[in-house]
């Protein structure tokens, strides 16, 4: 999934590749994550979803992305 | 519509007369007995330890249905029952989802109790009637219908040889036969099942209502376990109640004003932020479809993949398209989830009802993904016409669509052929296939007969008649304790398998669904955490059951807020707003742990239940293989790079140089040795003993060491 020599991210525990200019918008289509009712920390800071297109993910971020249980 | 000529062909055999009385704080204290081999009628009360330690809905059920039959009652026997409990919330005008009723019986399908929530007006309007529950035994010599008439106190047992057995015909029937006039439709409410709940044991219920806005009968579906079966045992053509009419305080409750503060923050949720989540006022759970392709979650070809390319062709953008928008859809008074969507004005190109006009009530998530993407099938209009034929004839549309796609995987695996299925091919994506078995169900004859006995009762007669391979069949048989799976993949996420096969009545997906917690969110990484969320869940969700509410408007819209609270999962606002309005309604103060703790006591009541009619032990909580890994090697090398990284990572096995079997072999005993632990942990978390039976001391420190509880557990727990 990654070289080593890569600079990397983690979301939800899985490390990724990190891109520069990555945003949190970015790691969504990465990950396919394409559910709405999402809560997202980077590095425990939550970041809004109108924040999602600028938000800046630095190298080495921890990301969580907590999907919210619906449907069901 | 000549309804007074169906009416005159009614002979009444039994009237009694009743006072109704008033509600007090959510209850009339008093249960409805019917017994139709005797033609008698009969009323209980309710006593303060019932409401107490059983609460209401399913737990009264559950509580009557005990009394009522014996260990070794079976489903046909006339002693089972059929109960419908609305709860002391339901009926509720002002907070979104408390028109629920709970309908409770000895399955066919797993000779356990099954339990379904279901909407539509019958449970509030039996309330509002007077009566907390409605218990029927016996069973008619000719078919039936049970009238209560609110507006006299009348319970009516009549003879009703003439009237349509298809729900979509005998609910307008019977609406406008017991209606006054057009206005007084909205006061009728109708149970029916249909004509393939007489062959088959997937048979469900119709609970309906009148859409005065749409001025068309509508319904909504108790589907799991085979209770339309057992109706239709019983010779039951219908069920019929009427009131004078919805009031906003019916229920008389201790505190109104609390409620409607409640609910108009709830409304508020639902106006600002459903369209920027789940946008269930648009396509419902529909909308579900995507996502779960997306995470690779959707069940394909019997629950062998997780997504499939043309998922896109039934996705909720396709389905919206055919649900009328712009019209409210709650499926109850004052609901603003308003997610009961309909696709009006379809043909149907097929059976009985080829050429008409008819309406179809959804497709839900369930529905299109198990009548559909489960058995290959990605067409719309197949879907809306299995999912109307499914509603009509009274079948479950989970069972039918899990039960299929297994005929399906056995067809294209040679365990069965085209002599068995009559000349039926039976390969994935064969949709005509699908609605010829559909229609052969309802005919009673043919292979759809045999389709219609669910997975379990296929396992037996492919392995006893055709010698298929029993083990082989034991992998891919989507049912546990006889219930078919819902439709999800469980093969990532431990909790979930958990999830569906720890549950007391069969996997079905209300007790707890984990998935995105644990498969994708990694929240719960240890055993122990995932045994805590098997504990929480299925408590909390078990007294969505107990109050008659329905448990989308809990989590399928969020405050804005929600993602900083401690504990987002369990959306505190509004577990907070269901204690309020529990507390408003019957005027007592419990908090959220003793929310947990009524729960927990019919949960366990529901358990002992189980073991006091010989099952309810680990052995039942055993899956297919299927739910947990790949079952073969075309599973396997669908996700070769997932299986070989899991295998190298956490198993610590070199896949490299393995042989197929080998890997298939390895994966196996790891994730079946993790479901072994999670049973550990999760009975050790909910007070249970290795086994699976609850302890002694468990009992006793939830209130709930009843001696026939106590006598039933000493027996298993050595």
């Amino acid at each position: 999934m990654v070289t080593s020599k890569k600079a990397t991210i983690t979301v939800n525990g899985r490390i990724i590749e990190w891109e520069d200019g990555m945003t949190v918008k970015r790691v969504l289509e990465v990950m396919n994550y394409t559910f709405r009712m999402l809560v997202i920390k980077v590095d425990d800071r939550i970041v809004k979803k109108d924040d999602y297109a600028s938000f800046p993910i630095p190298t080495g971020a921890d990301v969580k992305v907590i999907h919210m249980v619906a449907g069901g | 519509m000549d309804v007074q000529g169906l009416k005159s062909r009614h002979t009444l055999l039994k009237e009694y007369a009743y006072t109704r009385g008033d509600i007090d704080r959510g209850y009339n204290n008093r249960t409805l007995y019917v017994n139709l081999s005797e033609n008698s009628v009969a009323e209980k009360p309710v006593s303060e330890e019932m409401k107490e330690k059983f609460i209401g809905g399913k737990g009264f059920g559950l509580r009557l249905l005990w009394d009522g039959t014996k260990p070794n009652t079976k489903w046909d026997d006339p002693e089972n029952e059929i109960i419908i409990s609305p709860g002391p919330v339901a009926g509720i005008t002002q907070y979104s989802g408390c028109g629920k009723s709970l309908v409770v019986s000895i399955s066919p399908l797993t000779d356990l109790v099954i339990d379904c929530n279901v909407g539509g007006y019958f449970g509030p309007y039996l309330k509002f009637s007077g009566f907390d529950a409605l218990e029927i035994q016996g069973k008619a010599a000719r078919d039936v219908i049970l009238v209560i008439d609110g507006t006299k106190g009348t319970v009516c047992i009549e003879e009703a040889p003439e009237e349509a057995q298809d729900s979509h015909i005998l609910a307008e029937q019977l609406t406008e036969m017991y209606a006054d006039d057009e206005t007084d439709k909205r006061n009728v409410s109708v149970v029916s099942a249909g004509s393939a709940a007489n062959f088959t044991r997937i048979g469900m219920l119709n609970f309906s209502w009148y859409d005065a806005k749409r001025k068309k009968v509508r319904i909504k579906q108790a589907g799991r376990g085979g209770i339309g079966t057992v109706f239709r045992d019983k010779n039951i053509k219908a069920l019929v109640v009427k009131i004078e009419g919805i009031a906003s305080n019916l229920n008389h409750v201790a505190d109104l004003p609390a409620i409607q503060e409640r609910g108009r923050r709830f409304a508020r949720e639902m106006k600002e932020l459903d369209h920027l989540q789940a946008h269930m006022k648009e396509v419902g759970t529909a909308h579900l479809m995507e996502i779960m392709n997306d995470y690779d979650l959707l069940p394909v070809h019997n629950f062998k993949y997780g997504a499939h390319d043309d998922t896109v062709k039934i996705d909720s953008h396709h389905l919206k398209k055919r649900f009328t928008q712009g019209i409210p859809d709650g499926c109850w008074v004052g609901c603003m989830m308003s997610c009961c969507k309909i696709a009006e004005d379809f043909k149907p190109r097929t059976g009985p009802y080829a050429g008409q006009v008819v309406d179809v009530e959804g497709p839900e998530y369930e529905t299109a993904a198990g009548v559909g993407a489960n058995c290959g099938i990605f067409d719309v209009d197949v879907l809306l016409e299995l999912n109307f034929y499914c509603d009509t004839y009274g079948i479950d549309t989970i069972s039918f669509g899990t039960g299929i796609a297994f005929a399906m995987e056995c067809y294209e695996n040679g365990i069965i052929d085209d002599e068995i299925t009559g000349g039926i091919q039976l390969n994935f994506g064969n949709a005509e296939a699908s609605l010829e078995l559909i229609h052969q169900m309802a005919r009673g004859e043919g292979f759809g007969v045999t389709v219609g006995q669910g997975v379990r009762q296929m396992k037996r007669i492919f392995a006893l008649e055709y010698d298929a391979n029993a083990q082989f069949l034991q992998d891919i048989g989507m049912e546990n304790k006889g219930l078919e799976y819902s439709q999800y993949v469980s093969k990532e996420s431990l909790a979930q398998q958990g999830g569906y096969a720890m549950t007391n009545k069969g996997p079905q997906h209300d007790e707890a669904w984990l998935i995105f917690m644990d498969m994708v969110n990694k929240q719960i990484p240890t055993f122990e955490d995932k045994a805590e969320a098997l504990h929480y869940f299925p408590m909390f969700r078990t007294w969505f059951g107990l109050m008659g509410l329905c448990k989308l408007p809990w989590n399928d819209v969020e405050p804005e807020d929600n993602a900083e609270q401690d504990e987002p999962a369990k959306v505190p606002e509004h577990v907070d707003n269901y204690v309020t309005v529990y507390n408003s309604v019957t005027g007592k103060n419990i908090d959220k742990r003793e929310l947990i703790r009524q729960s927990e006591r019919v949960y366990n009541f529901q358990r002992v239940f189980n073991l006091r009619r010989g099952y309810g032990r680990r052995e039942h909580d055993a899956q297919p293989y299927r739910a947990a890994g790949p079952v073969t090697m075309e599973e396997y090398e669908s996700r070769l790079e997932r299986y070989d990284q899991q295998m190298k990572e956490i198993i610590g096995v070199d896949p490299e140089g393995k042989t197929p079997e080998e890997k298939l072999a390895i994966t196996r005993e790891y994730r079946e040795g993790l479901y072994e632990k999670l049973l550990d942990a999760v009975y050790k978390r909910r007070g249970w003993s290795r086994d699976g039976i609850p302890t002694i001391e468990h009992l006793q420190s939830i209130g709930m060491d009843l001696p026939e509880l106590i006598d039933t557990v000493k027996l298993y727990l050595g």
